[in-house]
């Protein structure tokens, strides 16, 4: 909300503050300050501000009241009339264009001169004619041949408004020659209203916010309202048919008003307070919305009763089926049974709470207005804005809550305005339906539990001053204090929780600022282990080690993006999908299943970037399960690889490209760093993968996750370059379960151990990992290592056969191994290999 | 001139030949060539050695103890020779050798973790230094636990605060802060004393912008116990701030709101852009909102099982990526999780 700082003057006494004081202590009361907007105020001294400003000064040099003695034709343009003006030390021709002077132009010297705001030679503001705010300095200049170095303000040359058809004429009362800052000069605080205190959507609201702080007492509007027209009595009804959705509702009537424009300082002030003033029936009703804090509605009482024939009855009441409302702003809606509405007997009138009808809205004909201020439920307000998309001043006050006091007391103060603003007279007695008074709760605290929730040490009687000046009524009683809530206040409960709303409002206004900072004196709870989480960061480690960079990423996505990871033709299975029912485009409306498709679209993204891509990413996927509300969570880890296998340099000239064994290499090395064993590769089928460099990655038992090279059809779905691209996806889960925190070391050899070469030729069909199982069990205990070192195809070891050729490490724990012993094992393992596999040593 | 005068001239004429024949000697194949020659077998020195049957038997301990002599100075002439030639050739050597050290080095493959990632560890290490343990939860959550259990039922006005992604599943959505995972700590821990650590993903519906993100990374901190005081709060968010941005961090406390929290407050820091002299980061107040928090709301500790007439405790929550955003002055929070190689390898 935006509040000018006069106004706010109105009600608590703030001339000792500067601007950036006040905003200080408003911001420390929780009401934040987002930005400063000057309108002819000075900056406050000191050269650092902790707020944002923005706008312009009016130097008293330079901005005065001056008055307009006599509106002259110009000699040689007919859209332009010379004023003279008198500024209070001199007599000025002042050339102007404003259109609202034309009345006035060549009837002589005014009899009531006009009060104008007047800037001199020199001066900086706004430029009239350009688009938005800019600046501009008044220079002297000669418009067909008239110069002129002065001007006539517009609110837009002020910045008061955009306006800027005309200047403005202010009340008759506007002393001439005072500086234009001292009479008018303003500041805007644009203050960010916290959903709990709405009740400070309102100059008064924050004024006493203030005046808490500060202090200060507190000067609330009079409402004294002087009826002296006829009663009200028996010139309309009302009727509340659910007090629960409307627990009060009062009329009062004003007759004989003149519909007509407010004086200049309320309209300056709807401005400056973001509200386009329109006339003063209207600007009542919002200057007192802005005020008080409660949204009223007038309506015009003559075609209410037209619409009744005689005296109107106000009901208000839920909708009917298939009953429509065409709003002020024109829009019809549809409504529907839920909706609370005021209506007559002839039907709705308005939305609660809302937006009036466009029918019974005051005009320019007006003459007679039925004022209404009633309170509404708010949740039922706010399902009609949420539902009908529709949004208001009014509606932003009841759906957060107005307190049912404030209706009467907005009917008076507003009718005190219109009878003052408007002229009219309002008849004697308002209609009050006040069937559903809300608790005004009662909270009792001690100062004990209050000094120990904050760390503070804050006698009763201070507790109960403070909660006092927020209009609490307290009562002291030893360490107890019993608060009542004020009627104006809708957030406050009963009992523990009402305690902790006074706890809120007690720490705000003693200080946050003055309450001690102490480190956490509580016994340490009970420490967890959770070896998934520690192994989580062991493996994020190792796979930078490795060369990885780690990938945060979306997890929203389009089941269309996730069919890319399968060859064109595939009938991918159908998955069911967790949907969003609002996404904010098409492209993200699922939760993914994939995280491969993550991997591919992210490496897609960069293709073009970087000659070496290594990625990995660690993070859910969403499956739904049947019978089960929420998705199962399933932790993955998926690795990426594509390019080259170092970056280029001038030193090696350009790095191979990786391969199958890149991946699977930084898949043994992740393995091996978190102690897993029994880490075993199968050759399989997967859709999104080369049918014959695919593999299963198995711990033991368990198939943990599959790995290999893109299949070229679905490389051929994304805009990929030449390279192979190799994947692997892995159920984090089980990977990590398996991870050791504790692992064996065994101890360093203290016999040397015995090295030697072993050369076996087999089949095509049998594998490496196959061959290094039998030597293994042929080698037994002193075997340590066998390591595979070159694999040889070609005529030598003949077709459809290959050459494995290992290292193999013989050591005994408990002595030198002799040739002898060694020898023994080597022909135990090479009968072996024949036995099983059918290998022949090559020799 | 005697015999003995004879011989002894010519074995000085001997090594005066050898060591002028020396001063010639430019290369190793040259040095060999003179020492086969003058010191070999069949060189003059060795024959004087080989000729000392025919002297007389008075002047052989002469002769041998002058022809050792000659030799030994020969030798010792050879090894200065080889060695002066030896520092010549490495000096040589290493003056061709001359690299170009600016050359740029070998390319070495280096991962890293995510900013995001790097951020959130800082603050998990601080946290964990002080007794907070992390508390996983998931990220898509349902209606009760995200919102009605932190004190915001149906149509409550502060869910307005968090614009949400609802799913098709009924009374199901993608969390809008990690707070949900509060109540699932409770309802696991009560009546334990609590002080976890919540990270994670968090969705809000928005429309992106180089400002708003739909998806992006929060951390929250929670303690439960039975005397927990606003002042504990305060004490442990100073030690948390001093400890991410420096000893001497100014910070401060305002108030605001959260359903699930009161008292709640703002937690500032001065900016550690401008010094707190005001600029764009700090959108001219000199501080930087890091943190929402307060006192846990009796609603919320009944919700998580904790008597709120014997328990009280503070929670705390941070956005990772905003806050990084602030750390590194990056213009644009979309580049998280554009995983632009170009943008993760500067960090
Ligand atoms: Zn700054």
């Amino acid at each position: 909300m935006k509040v000018p700082l006069t106004w706010l003057a109105d009600y608590v006494d703030i001339d000792d503050l500067d601007i950036e004081s006040l905003a200080k202590v408003m911001t420390m009361v929780g009401l934040e300050v987002e930005e400063i907007r000057l309108v002819g105020l000075a900056m406050p001294p000191g050269g650092k501000h902790e707020f944002k400003y923005t706008g312009i000064t009016w130097p008293a040099d330079k901005f005065v009241v001056a008055q307009v003695d006599e509106v002259m034709p110009h000699p040689n343009a007919d859209r332009l009339i010379l004023c003279r003006v008198n500024d209070g030390t001199q007599e000025i021709i002042v050339l102007t264009g404003a259109p609202n002077l034309y009345e006035y132009k060549g009837i002589g010297p005014l009899e009531q001169p006009l009060k104008v705001a007047y800037a001199r030679e020199g001066a900086v503001l706004y430029d009239g004619h350009q688009p938005g705010r800019q600046l501009m300095t008044l220079k002297k200049m000669k418009i067909r041949g008239v110069e002129s170095s002065s001007m006539i303000c517009s609110e837009k040359e002020l910045g008061i408004s955009d306006a800027h058809e005309g200047v403005i004429i202010l009340d008759d009362d506007a002393p001439t020659g005072a500086p234009l800052a001292d009479y008018m000069g303003d500041a805007v605080f644009d203050v960010d209203t916290l959903p709990n205190m709405v009740r400070d959507a309102s100059v008064l609201g924050m004024a006493r916010e203030v005046a808490a702080a500060l202090g200060k007492p507190l000067r609330e509007p009079d409402a004294f309202l002087e009826m002296t027209g006829p009663s009200l009595e028996g010139r309309a009804a009302i009727e509340i048919r659910d007090p629960e959705l409307n627990p009060r509702f009062v009329l009062g009537l004003i007759e004989g008003i003149t519909v007509q424009p407010s004086p200049y300082w309320v309209r300056r002030r709807l401005n400056l307070a973001g509200m386009r003033p329109i006339n003063c029936i209207v600007d009542a009703t919002n200057y007192v919305m802005l005020e008080l804090g409660e949204p009223l509605h007038a309506f015009d009482y003559d075609i209410l009763v037209e619409r009744a024939g005689g005296p109107p009855t106000i009901i208000t009441r839920t909708a009917k089926a298939g009953e429509t409302l065409t709003t002020l702003d024109g829009a019809q809606h549809q409504l529907d049974p839920e909706m609370e509405l005021v209506t007559d007997t002839a039907g709705p009138l308005s939305l609660a709470g809302v937006m009036g009808g466009e029918e019974s809205e005051v005009n320019g004909k007006t003459t007679n207005v039925l004022l209404e201020g009633a309170s509404w439920n708010f949740i039922n307000i706010r399902k009609t804005v949420s539902k009908l998309k529709i949004s208001s001043e009014a509606a932003y006050r009841f759906s957060r809550g107005v307190h049912p006091a404030l209706a009467e007391t907005g009917v008076r103060l507003c009718l005190q305005r219109m009878a003052a603003w408007g002229s009219g007279q309002v008849a004697q007695g308002l209609l009050d339906n006040y069937p559903n008074p809300p608790h005004d709760p009662e909270v009792v605290l001690s100062a004990a539990w209050v000094n120990q929730s904050l760390g503070t040490d804050i006698p009763a009687q201070e507790i109960a001053e403070i909660l006092g000046r927020l209009s609490f009524e307290c009562q002291v009683e030893g360490d107890t204090i019993t608060a009542r809530t004020p009627p104006h206040r809708l957030d406050i409960n009963e009992g523990l929780i009402g305690r902790a709303d006074l706890l809120e409002e007690i720490s705000r206004i003693y200080g946050y600022d003055k309450i001690p900072s102490r480190r956490l004196d509580q016994p340490l709870p009970p420490q967890n282990v959770n070896q998934a989480l520690i192994m989580e960061d062991t493996l994020r480690d190792l796979l930078v080690n490795l060369g990885l960079q780690e990938l945060v990423a979306y997890r929203m996505t389009a089941p269309e993006r996730e069919a890319r990871r399968f060859p064109p033709g595939f009938e991918a299975p159908d998955e069911d999908y967790l949907e969003i029912q609002n996404p904010i485009t098409v492209e993200r409306r699922v939760m993914r299943r994939s995280i491969l498709v993550t991997m591919l679209e992210i490496l897609e993204y960069n293709s073009n970037l970087d000659r070496r891509l290594a990625f990995f990413e660690i993070g859910p996927v969403f499956h739904p399960v049947a019978g089960q509300q929420l998705p199962d969570e399933k932790a993955m880890l998926s690795i990426g690889l594509t390019g080259l296998r170092a970056q280029p340099s001038w030193i090696d000239g350009e790095p191979p490209l990786m391969d199958f064994f890149d991946l699977k290499g930084v898949l043994e090395g992740m393995m091996a760093g978190l102690h897993i064993e029994n880490v075993h590769f199968r050759a399989v089928e997967h859709p999104s993968l080369h049918p014959g460099k695919a593999a299963e990655i198995w711990i033991g038992e368990d198939v943990v996750g599959v790995m290999g090279e893109l299949h070229p059809l679905v490389k051929a779905n994304y805009e990929l370059n030449d390279p192979p691209v190799y994947l692997a996806e892995i159920d984090l889960e089980r990977l990590l379960e398996a991870a050791r925190i504790l692992f064996d070391v065994e101890a360093v050899p203290t016999y040397p151990p015995v090295l030697e070469d072993l050369a076996v030729v087999v089949d095509e069909a049998v594998s490496a990992a196959e061959v290094e199982a039998v030597i293994r069990q042929g080698g037994g205990e002193s075997l340590t290592k066998v390591q595979l070192f070159d694999i040889f195809r070609g005529k030598q070891v003949g077709k459809g056969k290959k050459s494995l050729a290992f290292s193999l490490t013989y050591i005994a724990p408990d002595r030198t191994l002799t040739d002898k012993d060694v020898g023994k094992l080597r022909k135990r393992i090479v009968d072996l290999l024949d036995r099983e596999l059918g290998a022949v040593l090559r020799s | 001139m005697t015999d003995k005068e004879t011989h002894l001239a010519n074995l000085e004429q001997i090594q005066k030949d050898a060591l002028a024949a020396l001063a010639d000697v430019a290369d190793a194949d040259a040095l060999e060539a003179w020492r086969v020659a003058h010191l070999g077998r069949s060189s003059a020195v060795m024959g004087v050695f080989s000729s000392m049957g025919t002297l007389d038997k008075e002047l052989r301990p002469l002769m041998g103890k002058t022809a050792n002599e000659v030799r030994q100075a020969l030798e010792g002439a050879l090894e200065e020779k080889r060695q002066l030639m030896e520092a010549d050739a490495l000096k040589q050597a290493l003056e061709t050798e001359k690299l170009d050290v600016t050359l740029p080095g070998r390319p070495v493959t280096r991962g890293r973790l995510h900013p995001l990632t790097q951020v959130l560890r800082r603050i998990i290490q601080i946290f964990g230094d002080m007794g907070f343990q992390v508390y996983p939860s998931p990220e898509v959550e349902t209606d009760d636990y995200n919102f009605t259990y932190l004190n915001m039922p149906p149509y409550h006005p502060a869910r307005d605060m968090w614009d949400t992604f609802y799913t098709k599943q009924e009374g199901v959505l993608l969390r809008t802060h990690t707070s949900p995972g509060q109540i699932r700590v409770m309802r696991a821990r009560a009546p334990e004393p609590i002080r976890v650590i919540l990270p994670g993903a968090t969705m809000r519906y928005e429309q992106l912008s180089a400002r708003s993100e739909i998806e992006f990374a929060q951390v929250e901190v929670l303690v439960v116990g039975e005397r927990v005081s606003f002042a504990e709060l305060k004490g442990t968010l100073d030690d948390f701030a001093r400890r991410l941005f420096g000893e001497e961090a100014r910070t401060r406390l305002r108030p605001s709101h959260f359903p699930f929290t009161e008292p709640s407050a703002e937690f500032d820091v001065g900016c550690f852009v401008c010094e707190g002299e005001g600029c764009p980061v700090c959108k001219e107040t000199g501080w930087l909102e890091i943190l929402g928090c307060g006192m846990v709301h009796p609603v919320v500790l009944e919700y998580g099982g904790y008597d709120p007439a014997v328990y009280s405790g503070f929670a705390a929550g941070m956005g990772i990526d905003r806050s990084t955003l602030m750390r590194y002055r990056i213009d644009d929070i979309r580049h998280f999780r554009n995983n632009d190689v170009r943008f993760l390898r500067q960090f």
